[in-house]
């Protein structure tokens, strides 16, 4: 630590970090616009000047960019008497900036704004022309308006060196300096939203939520977490008039840091869409036409059920929501709603988390990993956000350089420069070429066993204790030896990979590996993705039940409760229609209508993650919690809340159901400690979810009634659904979005922070339930070689837009998704004959479309999960036949230029093409 | 790419055997293929006359470098062209000296003869005209360039000879 004087107070800071973020960790009001604590600093905006004194006899000092700058020990500094300067700095910014605030959709949460009323630029002298520019149409997700831009260049550094994007960059030079594609088009990035928070004025913003526009003060938020993959992303819904508008990031620093992926942020129309079940309804018979009933009478409906039903979960329910219908069916009677292979895979995820010495890698942890093996695991479609924690883990060898030299490790642009095209090493083992394969040192193409089969091979060379395999190929002993070799000499190695591939023998092998690496006490880090935000916290609740959906099917039950689940998506069709017709009385909770649902004779309107309170786990076992960012109309009640019967007094408060859920999970005591305490208060009030500048309340009604309405109940406690209560300064983890005075956008953040960039004053938001195994090294036996099969080898194709139930049904998403398809090498092509516009006839399902893709092992078939079109459950034995689709012509939904693949010798070069 | 764009997206022209060669050329003194974006678009440029939309797709796929990265290399500089410009190119200096020395006159004087403004081409497509700033000839402003050759010490009658001799020479 170093001792330094600013404007003569004295502050502590750490000489290893630039002046800039050092002050802003003191609370500091200092302008900037380039700097950005994921980024570092590039010094390319001049708003952070300050003058900096050479000795105590120094009176004039020099101007030194703070974000430049490492404080020296006892130096002397100044803020304020460079305060002219960074006036004039905007000024001269401000030319070309076409004050368009009023129609701006940043205003009012605009950084630029912000820092002119901060740098005391008020009076506009320039009376000359300004540059404009063309707008692009960047697709469906973000909207473009150039004119705006400061050239702060944060966007380029973010799209193409944080992220990995290669379709955006800077062009021209001087006063028509400009950031966009070559061409208008639809930015190809899974990562392209956060340029709308990453951007400090209007040209980049969120285009689904202008079609819904509000002023951030106008919106109703709450924390919450996303509840489109298993990653757990922590989030910021805002609502208005009773739909919700738009999802923020919400700052976790051990998960998702600052930055989501697309799906997550442009993945919530649903919650408003036309198809919600907005009215519960009954039907007395099978073929009856379903009525309306009133929620009264849809719950004793319901809870009639008890003692006769079987409940089946749901990993994209609530943790609290499993648990009440646990409660209500009892243990025995209680199923998980997932496919019986995903069944196995999540149980052996948690007995590895469970038993093996290994380190659970958090999205920091794997961010600090300098060498990874990603096994068998689409991460930029399966856990989006992890892909993009890979690409800055393999920039950590820029780091190790910059070390060497004691290049300090803010100092962007100098370690990009010194890195070049170095990269730590990843590897990648996969059954088809991915997005992330631009970053890898080495990518195998095999099946899922055979990659297996390498990875275990690499545990043993590892540990030769951990058992061998025999017969590989000379090249495959050359890639586990390099694999090897190189986990061995990081410091911090990782193994990625996951259910995805539905291939248990993946996951022992990862398991293997992270064990052999472990030394010491430092254990191997290993990441397993699974599918979905709860996916884990349901087999957690199952507390090693055996009942899968498989045995439900079986279990001759003749009513079934079914919560938030669409069975069809989960088993073969044939056995799913067989259950259902077994069965007197089905009731379906859920938020949007499916085939499960239509069977239903009693169909619950349950709230989604917007409109309910309850907990998440996620893939590294951490649960985290979510607040109800809006109440729904009353017709739709959180599905927790229906599942209560009087044992827990009918309408119970959320925690109840939640301390329910700790007495069943491993370490449950640490549930309680994810909020602070249901009847906290500060200072006698709870948190608002609504801005003190919040707009309109006496008269958002008025076309209805003047009388302003009581403002909604949360029983659930700790948030208001109004204005009330201490604004959103003291406590990050219950606040509805960053705030400061003076600091209107998201980049107020860091008054939240310990230190500017880092944790939030109330630590990491969630609790980690899996202690770290301490004990023996223990392994799992290899997989032998696969028996040939026959017909072609089928493997899960997943997409990040598409792929995810709910998700798909949010326009944003359609727009980049497609229908269903099979990917086939141009070899299996012809051979089966097939033409440009043919079909596919896929055995036990239906006909599709077909991609020709190059990284495809002739033989084998990538089948399209999730999409529609196709049920990859029907598919229960090793290999397929496929045969040309009779009559065929493709469906509307099938949009082969939204799928965007890797492989080499593609239609077009680097990595961009779109083939079909 | 997205189908925003494709049913009206340029497409990449088959490099010619000449531009092929030379960027090969050019490959050999670079370690990577990436850094030979600016000298390929030169190349491109020596041949064509100017950078096409077309060309620069054909020289990023050669390359192996994205289009748009490429983009920003060809729109930052000033002298790759990224319209069609006549046959021979005008670079009339307007910096300091050159100013001093009267280069408004002599702008008025080649815009009011050959009809064209800074940035626009003769119909004939003989001409087109665009400022510099500086040559580093200013001891001899003021001065223009004409394709590859400099002229120093302007006047307006010298200004006529030159552009006759460009007609007469085609
Ligand atoms: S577009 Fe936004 S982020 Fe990019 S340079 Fe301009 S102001 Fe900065
Ligand atoms: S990575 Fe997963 S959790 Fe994170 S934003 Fe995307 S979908 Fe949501
Ligand atoms: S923040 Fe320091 S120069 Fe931009
Ligand atoms: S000012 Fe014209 S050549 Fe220098």
């Amino acid at each position: 630590m170093a001792k330094i004087t600013v404007d003569g107070k004295v502050f502590e800071v750490d000489p290893n970090n630039n002046l800039l973020q050092e002050l802003l960790s003191h609370k500091q009001d200092l302008p900037y616009f380039c700097w950005h604590p994921s980024m570092g600093s590039v010094g390319s905006c001049r708003q952070c000047a300050v003058i900096e004194y050479a000795n105590d006899d120094d009176q004039r000092g020099r101007q030194v960019m703070a974000c430049m700058t490492s404080p020296r020990e006892g130096a002397r500094y100044s803020m304020d008497k460079a305060h002219q300067f960074r006036a004039q700095a905007i000024e001269s910014i401000m030319t070309s900036h076409p004050h368009d605030c009023p129609v701006c959709e940043e205003g009012g949460e605009c950084h630029l704004q912000d820092m002119t009323v901060m740098s005391g630029h008020t009076y506009r002298r320039y009376d000359g022309k300004k540059s404009t520019h063309n707008n692009q149409n960047l697709g469906p997700f973000i909207g473009h308006e150039m004119n705006r831009c400061i050239t702060c260049y944060r966007c380029v550094r973010y799209y193409k060196d944080y992220a990995g994007g290669t379709d955006f960059s800077v062009q021209a030079s001087h006063n028509h300096t400009y950031f966009g594609r070559f061409q208008d088009g639809s930015l190809e990035s899974e990562f392209s939203g956060n340029l709308a928070e990453v951007c400090p004025t209007g040209v980049f913003t969120d285009k689904v939520f202008s079609k819904v526009y509000s002023r951030k003060w106008d919106l109703q938020s709450s924390p919450s977490v996303c509840a489109a993959c298993g990653v757990g992303c922590n989030i910021n819904p805002g609502e208005r008039y009773g739909t919700l508008r738009r999802v923020v990031n919400r700052f976790n620093d051990e998960v998702n840091g600052y930055f989501l992926c697309d799906k997550g942020r442009f993945g919530t129309g649903y919650v408003n869409s036309a198809q919600r079940i907005s009215v519960n309804m009954s039907r007395s018979a099978h073929d009856a036409r379903p009525s309306e009933i009133t929620p009264v009478d849809a719950k004793a409906k319901l809870l009639a059920m008890k003692g006769n039903a079987i409940g089946i979960g749901s990993p994209r329910a609530s943790l609290e929501a499993n648990y009440a219908l646990r409660a209500l069916v009892g243990k025995d009677n209680f199923y998980a709603g997932v496919s019986d292979v995903e069944f196995g895979l999540l149980n052996q995820v948690i007995d590895i988390y469970q038993n093996r010495p290994v380190h659970i890698a958090s999205i920091k942890d794997i961010e600090k990993c300098d060498a990874i093996l990603v096994l068998g695991e689409d991460v930029t479609n399966t856990a989006a956000r992890i892909a993009l924690a890979l690409r800055q883990s393999v920039k950590n060898i820029g780091k190790e350089m910059a070390a060497r030299i004691k290049l300090p490790m803010w100092q962007d642009a100098a370690i990009r420069t010194l890195a070049m095209d170095k990269k730590s090493p990843l590897y990648i083992l996969s059954s088809h070429a991915t997005r992330l394969d631009d970053i890898a040192r080495q990518v195998h193409i095999g099946s899922a066993a055979d990659s297996a089969r390498i990875a275990f091979a690499v545990a043993h060379v590892l540990d030769s204790s951990a058992p061998a395999v025999t017969g590989l190929s000379d090249a495959e002993m050359a890639l586990v030896n390099s694999i090897a070799t190189d986990l061995k000499a990081a410091k911090h190695p990782l193994v990625v990979s996951g259910t995805s591939s539905l291939e248990p023998a993946l996951l022992n092998a990862a398991a293997n590996i992270a064990t052999a690496l472990g030394n010491g006490d430092q254990r191997g880090n290993l990441a397993l993705c699974v599918p979905e935000a709860n996916s884990l916290g349901l087999m957690l609740l199952m507390d090693g039940s055996q009942n899968s959906l498989g045995k439900a099917m079986q279990s001759g039950a003749r009513q079934a409760i079914v919560l938030e689940n669409d069975l069809y998506r989960r088993a073969p069709s044939a056995t799913v229609d067989s259950f259902l017709s077994g069965l007197q009385q089905l009731a379906v909770l859920d938020h949007l209508q499916h085939r499960t649902g239509e069977a239903a004779n009693l169909v619950l309107a349950s709230g989604t993650f917007a409109e309910t309170t309850g907990t998440f786990v996620n893939y590294e076992g951490r649960a985290q919690h979510f607040y109800a960012t809006f109440k729904p109309v009353a017709a739709i009640q959180s599905s927790a809340k229906w599942l209560c019967d009087s044992e827990f007094g009918n309408e119970p408060r959320i925690h109840i159901l939640t301390g329910g859920a700790a007495a069943i999970l491993p370490n449950g005591y640490k549930l309680q400690k994810l909020t602070p305490g249901a009847d906290w208060t500060f200072a006698g009030q709870r948190a608002p979810r609504q801005h003190h500048r919040y707009s309109g309340r006496t008269v958002m009604r008025a076309h209805l009634n003047v009388h302003e309405p009581k403002q909604e109940q949360d029983e659930d406690g700790l948030m208001n659904y109004s204005m009330e209560g201490v604004p959103a300064t003291k406590d990050a983890t219950i606040f509805n979005s960053p705030w400061a005075p003076g600091w209107n956008s998201n980049q107020s953040l860091f008054k939240f922070q310990k230190s500017a960039g880092g944790e939030l004053k109330q630590g990491s938001h969630g609790e980690r339930l899996f202690d770290e195994n301490t004990g023996a090294k223990a392994w799992y036996a290899a997989v032998v070689q696969q028996a040939a099969i026959s017909g072609f080898a089928q493997f899960p194709i997943y997409h990040l837009f598409g792929s995810e139930e709910l998700t798909a049904q949010s326009e944003a998403i359609q727009a980049k998704a497609t229908g269903a398809y099979v990917a086939l090498n141009p070899a299996d092509v012809a051979r089966l004959g097939l033409g440009a516009s043919d079909g596919v006839q896929v055995q036990h399902n239906g006909a599709v479309p077909y991609l020709a893709r190059a990284s495809i092992t002739p033989g084998t078939v990538g089948i399209s999960v999730g999409l529609h079109g196709l049920n990859y459950q029907n598919m229960t034995t090793a290999g397929v036949s496929l045969n040309k689709a009779a009559n065929w012509q493709n469906p509307k939904d099938w949009r082969a230029s939204n799928i965007i693949v890797s492989d080499a010798g593609s239609s077009s070069a680097y990595g961009r093409g779109t083939q079909g | 790419m997205s189908n925003l764009i494709a049913s009206t997206a340029p497409k990449a022209r088959q490099l010619t055997h000449e531009e092929i060669h030379d960027i090969e050329h050019e490959k050999t003194h670079y370690p990577y293929a990436q850094a030979v974006g600016l000298e390929a678009l030169k190349i491109v440029q020596k041949y064509q006359g100017w950078v096409s939309d077309e060309s620069l797709l054909a020289v990023a796929e050669y390359l192996k470098l994205p289009p748009d990265e490429l983009e920003g290399v060809a729109t930052f500089f000033n002298m790759i062209f990224r319209r069609p410009v006549g046959k021979h190119v005008i670079l009339l200096c307007d910096s300091v000296a050159c100013w001093m020395l009267g280069c408004d006159n002599l702008k008025a004087h080649i815009s009011s003869k050959l009809g064209i403004d800074y940035g626009q081409t003769t119909a004939d497509n003989q001409f087109t005209l665009i400022p510099v700033p500086c040559l580093g000839d200013c001891d001899k402003a003021p001065t223009m360039m004409v394709g590859d050759k400099t002229y120093r010490n302007l006047t307006p009658a010298r200004i006529d000879a030159i552009l006759a001799e460009c007609k007469a020479h085609g």
